[in-house]
């Protein structure tokens, strides 16, 4: 077990450098910072005053290091449209993007899950079915088609709740809804595949072969095994937290951490996109890192045989 | 001996089911896919009017069926250019972004997978660390944040979508290679003084390329999602260009006076992502049930 978690911690600690260096390549790619930042007819002496202030006339190889140094000291740079820090911007928006995400994280685990096991445990029922349309009706239906429809019909045709904004509890209705069904739709798929391919497992066939009443095959074989594919993709939703609304964020004009990145985007403020960049890429490892550990508590046969299931 | 079970294997009669028709669902997709392919083909032959002309004494007007006239079936939107037009040119806009997009990403993650596959050791923890860094970052982060650095061209924005499911082919590949190396006709292939290109490319990738092109089928419809959705906020293609996300965000503004503007093509995409999905389901099915 302390070789398995030092195993993933080392690969997470591998991607956090790759990302950071992502960030580093990309941002000296994509022209000269300084001229960029200060704008292109910003008079030349403040453009060098600008590099040396920033370490840009050391070599790369200086640069790389300190950027890394500044980034774990938590100086992200300051936004280009109004000189705040970019991580104090960011941090500000993020308790509205998790009054989005986390409703509707919680309207996708008790829809999606219970959907995905009742379909597959009744396999070719009009149940199962009704939940396989629906989740493919999830998957084809984009996110902002989804929410302009439901405005459509609940703001423009009906005017029960209102169609953007963020000034009441009210307002976040519709996001919420928007993101919760998406979600559920796929993890519902995901939970019946999970669920059939354990039912066709041998060591279920055994258990129902001996007498075990099914419930309790259901209970006590079926759903812990099934549960060890499903805690991936719950852990990818848990990573996506921050970043997962920003789609329907610009839908319904909601302040969080996704409009920003792209209005942040559209004005090309990059210490406030490589902010949220950086932002997500550690939510998602260290998600990650947590459904890997989970991994090994839920299945004991991953714990010594880490290197033998990756191969 | 040995050749009993081969000419039992080629005589008898190929499964029943191969000569059926796809299910009326999958029927659905192939048609509607053919129908989208022509469009995309015939645009300039089949468009009633230049996707930009504007026609200002009839803006906003409604399509045929509410109560709208035959000179604009769709409608027009807030400058009274012609829906139905507009749709058919955005049809071939995201058509061949999907395409050129599901393309790149198949060649990308299949020269990497082989890579890996051939020389092992560090050249594959290379790929396998960049395969964990592409799951580390949701997709659309990743490709709002180069667009935010790169800005914005037709020629990037295929090739940032073309790096979408590059890792997925680049896992397959790899797994399959490994183990189709270890099978005898590539061994056969080589001991004949075959070079790897040869190898790899005449046949290797012949025998996997069911499952690739399956995954490709999968991965076609996401790519039209995130086209769109990068249109839609208005990241992605650029005006006086237009796509079926580009159109959606653009009508999102006429909501109310006008939704048809956004109601033509966000069927569109949800048509054609459904009827992708459902091809590529089934042929996952016929094709490849390791892939499930």
């Amino acid at each position: 077990m302390l070789r398995f978690t030092a195993t993933r911690l080392v690969r997470a600690a591998i991607t956090i450098v790759m990302v950071v260096t992502f960030a580093f390549v990309v941002l000296r790619l994509s022209g000269d910072p300084a001229q960029i930042i200060m704008g292109a007819d910003a008079p030349p002496e403040a453009v060098d005053a600008f590099r040396t202030a920033w370490g840009l006339d050391e070599p790369l190889w200086v640069q790389y290091i300190s950027y890394f140094g500044a980034i774990f000291s938590g100086d992200l740079g300051r936004s280009m449209r109004d000189g705040r820090e970019a991580i104090v911007l960011v941090l500000e928006r993020i308790p509205a993007t998790l009054a989005l995400t986390v409703p509707a994280l919680v309207i996708k685990l008790a829809l999606g899950i219970p959907a995905g096991i009742l379909a597959a445990l009744y396999r070719n029922s009009a149940l199962d079915r009704a939940v396989m349309m629906f989740a493919v009706a999830g998957f084809t239906i984009p996110s902002f088609v989804l929410g302009l429809l439901l405005v459509l019909l609940f703001a423009v045709q009906l005017g029960w709740l209102p169609s953007g904004g963020q000034e009441s509890w009210r307002h976040a209705i519709l996001p919420v809804i928007t993101l919760g069904i998406g979600g559920a739709a796929a993890l519902a798929r995901f939970t019946r595949s999970a669920m059939l391919e354990v039912l066709g497992q041998p060591y279920i066939r055994t258990a129902s072969a001996k007498g075990v009443a099914w419930r309790r095959v259901v209970a006590n074989h079926a759903l812990p095994n099934a549960a060890i594919p499903t805690v991936t993709i719950i852990g990818f939703m848990f990573g996506s937290l921050i970043a997962g609304a920003v789609v329907v964020e610009s839908v319904f004009s909601w302040p969080g951490v996704g409009r920003l990145l792209v209005t942040a985007v559209a004005n090309r403020d990059l210490a406030v996109v490589q902010c949220i960049l950086l932002l997500v890429a550690m939510t998602m490892i260290t998600a990650n890192l947590v459904v890997d550990l989970l991994y090994g508590v839920l299945d004991p046969r991953l714990r010594g045989g880490a290197r033998k299931a990756e191969a | 001996m040995p050749e009993a079970p081969m000419s039992e294997v080629a005589l008898g009669a190929p499964p029943a089911r191969k000569r059926e028709l796809p299910p009326p669902l999958v029927m659905f997709g192939l048609i509607w896919i053919g129908l989208m392919l022509v469009v995309a083909l015939a645009a300039d032959l089949i468009s009633p009017f230049a996707y930009t002309a504007l026609d200002l004494r009839n803006r906003l007007s409604p399509p045929v069926f509410m109560g709208g006239d035959w000179l604009h079936p769709l409608g027009t939107d807030e400058l009274g250019r012609d829906v139905l037009s507009r749709l058919i040119y955005s049809i071939r806009t995201s058509l061949i972004i999907a395409f050129g997009a599901t393309i790149v990403g198949a060649v990308l993650g299949t020269t990497l997978g082989f890579l890996a596959a051939h020389f092992r050791g560090i050249v594959e923890n290379a790929v396998m660390a960049l395969v964990d860094f592409s799951a580390s970052i949701p997709f659309l982060i990743l490709a709002l944040a180069v667009l935010a650095f790169f800005g914005n061209s037709m020629l990037l924005f295929v090739l940032l979508l073309g790096l979408h499911a590059w890792e997925r082919y680049a896992r397959i590949a790899r797994g399959l290679a490994i183990s189709a190396s270890a099978q005898g006709y590539a061994g056969a292939v080589r001991q004949l003084g075959a070079r790897p290109l040869r190898v790899y490319g005449r046949h290797i990738l012949p025998n996997i390329a069911s499952t690739l092109i399956v995954s490709m089928t999968l991965a076609f419809p996401e790519v039209i999602l995130l086209e769109s959705g990068l249109s839609f906020l208005g990241l992605g293609v650029q005006p006086p260009a237009t796509s079926l996300g580009n159109m959606v965000g653009f009508g999102r503004e006429y909501l109310t006076r006008a939704p048809w503007i956004l109601l033509a093509p966000a069927v569109v995409i949800v048509l054609t992502t459904l009827s992708v999905s459902l091809i590529g389901d089934w042929l996952r099915d016929r094709l490849d049930p390791t892939l499930r």
